[in-house]
């Protein structure tokens, strides 16, 4: 690290600045670069993924088979699911992290910067492994995201690459947030206890414990299937003494905590939006710092509530019922510290603001149907229905996706220099807000009426509300181009930012010049 | 992927053929167990427990958004603590918690208790079929979808169960009840009927038991639950529901049926009749992977059209069916089928789409039983 570089030293990013051309992104070690690569990475795996969305949108639209055949719409719904987790959700995450870690605590940069490019670079490695398993013979897997042996057993040789393509993004991960933790603490500014840090830095801090734990637990599993696919062992074949079941309870303990890997980063997006334009500090700090830690230890102990209909004793189904009731506890005071937040403060309404907005209200409706959900001997009738794929949409795009959203219009003019054309963003923020709620809602209906999911074909009587479902989704998914734009626009220009670009915005993010310098916190800040 | 040649007219058809059959449904299907009513009841409870809280909590939030914005002048108050407000909404919620519990603990150990029932039907789930197996009667039959292949593309018009029809329903007695014994074939299936309140994974190699109670006759329907490869969305339920003699009369009817089915595997057939008979087998339990026209999904499922296996020796090409292939989809059909279904399968097969092979009999495919 270049000691003679300042924050304040515009210089900073041509004296000792990045290598130009491809080379810059291969070989940099910078958490800035890096922040950036995932970023992009998410987005165009977002594209990839909506892309999917949109054909099983299409098929679904009416009842009868039209565009997509059966075969090839397992593999749709699959690779839907496969890509929105683990190459947009999570990297996007990690690129907030990258981004966002070290500017927040002080820091010069991530802890292993080495460490760091190469755990983005396995990412599109593993991605078009993944992607590329389309074009092969057969297909890509068609099993389900969950990979339920003995299904996932007879598939061909894509289903074998995506294991592999699981084991490497599980790696990358893994090293992300040893990296992620490592940072936070051994990396903040002199004067930053654990209390001061933002709550932003305490998610990803809890999130990154998560990921250790239980991304091995994942690679556990898939290497099981991947030995009884290919070297004669019996883990999941019944046939040979195995036991299918006993696979849903390992992929679910991993399952689980992952569903808050990709909700708690979120918790601390919101958590810094809506102070910033409440104009009022967060309310609760500690309080939510102590519910986000509830939420992951009790994330270990709930995984059954996925599997109430595999024949699992009343003892037991009663034990994870309680147990998935107790995380709305935490929850719950999450969202009522962010309305606390909001209450009595000088509220205005950017791009960032409503989205955070959205997120506290669309979230808990997610929250709510999740409620339902835990409720065992309800989840009986809706387990695999689309009442489930509505409860995960608005967990994980008007809950996780819109913090995403929101993390970009408030961080972007740090990132980029500019303002964010704020027209342009309430465009993508109304247009996003109405056809998400048109496309999940009605799902809702759809699985209480009785409609299984995961299905290319379906009864007349869920006709209608699958044809509003589609239109929502073609609306939602264009929408989203308005946000590539909006971000391009961004980075060629614009209103130029302040260091500090928010006016209610406070931390030490917001001390460095705008856009951030190539090295920022060469000599650590001082915090009070 | 493959394109429907005749897309735009088949649009037609539907635009035509739902407008009759679309209905609005918002909440669970009317139940017709006591345990499916208590589930509609406690599912009913939550969503106003759940409807009160949101008009509560974002009551305020939109008062805030409303009242407390810049724009209106509005200065920010910098409070961020306050212990006794935050142990209220944390207790508040835990005593909400504990009132739903309540009910829920109940009604899953009411759900759970399957001893003394009046009936027992072992069902197992097949790639993409389901086996009825009545223990005590000794009658056991399968179920596949009936829906013609012409409506799911869109080449006639949707009948009104489109794809909730079956050829043969589960038959039982209104007022009984029914234990279900679950298991499968191959992979994970799951048995699923809304109105009876029932969903009950079936897991090849291991057992799983439910039970239900229909209070009055009826016919009712449900699907798969659980992602079981590429005809999921083909493998429905049908449950009839009929009074204690209309339960009777299928009953006698059904071990008739199973005894003439019996003797005809000691028959010898003529190649038309072993044809037209092999060519509904087929429909049933091969046309989803081999299709109808028998030439395979191209990588993923081989044609038997020119097939190799279907003009060689006939031993061969009935061990396949009897046996299956294992590591791949190719499910053994030796308990799925008797002698004669056999017989006629293959020999359809052996005879259909230019093939040359020869006619097989039943006792033929008897002297390939291991």
């Amino acid at each position: 690290m270049d000691a003679h570089a300042t924050t304040a030293d515009p210089l900073a990013s041509t004296h000792h600045g990045a290598p130009r051309g491809l080379a810059r992104w291969l070989t940099t070690t910078n958490h800035k670069d890096i922040g950036t690569l995932y970023l992009w990475f998410a987005a165009v795996m977002f594209l990839v993924g909506g892309l999917m969305a949109m054909l099983i949108r299409v098929e679904l639209f009416e009842p009868g088979l039209q565009v997509v055949q059966p075969g090839l719409f397992n593999q749709l719904t699959t690779m839907h699911g496969l890509i929105m987790i683990f190459g947009v959700i999570m990297p996007a995450f990690t690129g907030f992290a990258n981004w966002q870690v070290p500017l927040m605590i002080g820091a010069p940069d991530m802890a292993f910067p080495r460490m760091n490019n190469w755990s983005f670079w396995l990412l599109p490695v593993a991605g078009a492994l993944l992607i590329g398993s389309l074009f092969l013979p057969g297909g890509a897997v068609a099993g389900g995201w969950t990979m339920y042996p003995p299904l996932y057993l007879q598939g061909g040789i894509s289903y074998d690459l995506t294991i592999f393509a699981i084991h490497i993004m599980g790696a990358s991960s893994i090293m992300g947030a040893i990296n992620i933790a490592t940072t936070i603490l051994n990396m903040r500014a002199p004067g930053m206890t654990l209390m001061k840090m933002p709550l932003f830095v305490w998610t990803w801090l809890i999130t990154a414990y998560l990921l250790i734990a239980v991304m091995p637990v994942l690679a556990g599993a898939v290497t099981m299937l991947l030995t009884d696919r290919n070297f004669g062992t019996h883990f999941f074949d019944a046939a040979g003494g195995g036991d299918p079941v006993m696979f849903q309870h390992i992929f679910w303990f991993f399952g689980h905590p992952e569903v808050y890997i990709l909700i708690l980063p979120a918790f601390g997006i919101i958590s810094s939006v809506i102070p910033t334009f409440a104009r009022k500090p967060l309310f609760g700090y500690a309080s939510m710092v102590y519910a986000t830690a509830s939420i992951a230890i009790l994330s270990f102990i709930v995984w059954g509530h996925h599997m109430f209909t595999v024949g699992m004793p009343a003892a037991a189904q009663l034990f994870f019922m309680y147990a998935t009731l107790l995380i709305a506890v935490p929850t719950g005071v999450k969202v009522f510290n962010w309305v606390a937040t909001m209450w009595r403060g000088s509220m205005t309404f950017e791009t960032a603001m409503l989205f955070a907005v959205a997120f506290v209200c669309l979230f808990t409706i997610g929250g709510f149907s999740g409620l339902v959900l835990a409720m065992a001997p309800v989840d009986i009738q809706l387990q695999d229905t689309y009442y489930v794929v509505a409860h995960f949409h608005y967990v994980l795009v008007t809950g996780a996706l819109f913090s995403i959203y929101a993390g970009i219009y408030y961080w972007l003019p740090k990132w980029t220099g500019h303002m964010v054309d704020e027209t342009l963003g309430r465009w993508h923020f109304w247009l996003s807000a109405i056809s998400v709620n048109v496309l999940f809602f009605p799902m809702h209906f759809l699985g209480l009426a009785g409609m299984p999911r995961r299905i290319p074909d379906y009864a007349l009587q869920f006709a209608d509300f699958n044809r509003i479902a589609s239109l929502g989704g073609f609306v939602f998914g264009a929408s989203q181009i308005l946000l590539l734009w909006v971000i391009l626009k961004c980075i060629r220009g614009g209103r130029r930012a302040e260091a500090k670009a928010w006016e209610g915005a406070e931390g030490l993010e917001w001390t460095v010049p705008s856009p951030a310098p190539y090295h920022t916190f060469a000599q650590p800040p001082e915090v009070k | 992927m493959r394109m429907l040649p005749g897309l735009p007219s088949s649009i037609g058809f539907m635009l035509f053929s739902q407008a009759a059959a679309a209905e609005w449904r918002f909440n669970l299907p009317p139940p017709q167990t006591e345990i499916a009513t208590r589930i509609h009841d406690i599912h009913t409870f939550i969503l106003l427990v759940c409807l009160a809280i949101f008009v509560v909590v974002f009551g305020a939030m939109f008062w805030a958004l409303f009242r407390h914005r810049k724009s209106v002048g509005h200065q920010a108050h910098h409070f961020h603590e306050n212990t006794t407000v935050e142990v209220i909404w944390t207790v508040i919620p835990v005593l909400i918690l504990v009132g739903m519990a309540w009910p829920a603990t109940r009604l899953v150990l009411a759900q759970k208790d399957t001893a003394d029932a009046d009936l027992t039907v072992k069902v197992t789930g097949y790639q993409w079929k389901w086996e009825y197996d009545y223990l005590r009667d000794e009658v056991k039959f399968m179920s596949v979808l009936a829906t013609p292949r012409e409506q799911i593309d869109n080449r006639a018009r949707k009948g009104p169960h489109y794809l909730l029809e079956v050829d043969e329903p589960l038959v039982v007695p209104v007022g009984r009840k029914v234990r279900l014994l679950l298991t499968a074939n191959d992979v994970i299936h799951a048995w699923w009927v809304p109105e009876l309140g029932v969903k009950q994974d079936a897991i090849p190699g291991f057992i799983r038991d439910t039970w239900f109670r229909a209070e009055r006759p009826g016919v009712f329907r449900g699907q798969c639950a659980e992602l079981c490869g590429v005809d999921h969305a083909f493998m429905p339920i049908v449950v009839e529901v009929r009074d204690e003699a209309g339960y009777q009369a299928w009953l006698d009817e059904k071990k008739s049926g199973m005894a003439r089915a019996a003797a005809d595997a000691e028959r010898t057939f003529d190649a038309a009749e072993l044809k037209a008979r092999g060519e509904k087998v087929y429909a049933a339990n091969c046309a989803a992977c081999h299709q109808a026209d028998g030439k395979g999904l191209p990588d993923i499922f081989p044609a038997l059209a020119g097939a190799a296996i279907a003009s060689g020796p006939a031993e061969a090409h009935i061990d396949l069916v009897l046996e299956g292939k294992a590591g791949t989809a190719m499910a053994a059909f030796k308990d799925q089928l008797n002698d004669a279904d056999i017989a006629a399968v293959v020999t359809w097969e052996r005879t259909a789409w230019g093939n040359q092979g020869s006619v097989t009999q039943p006792a033929d495919v008897r002297a390939r039983r291991k």
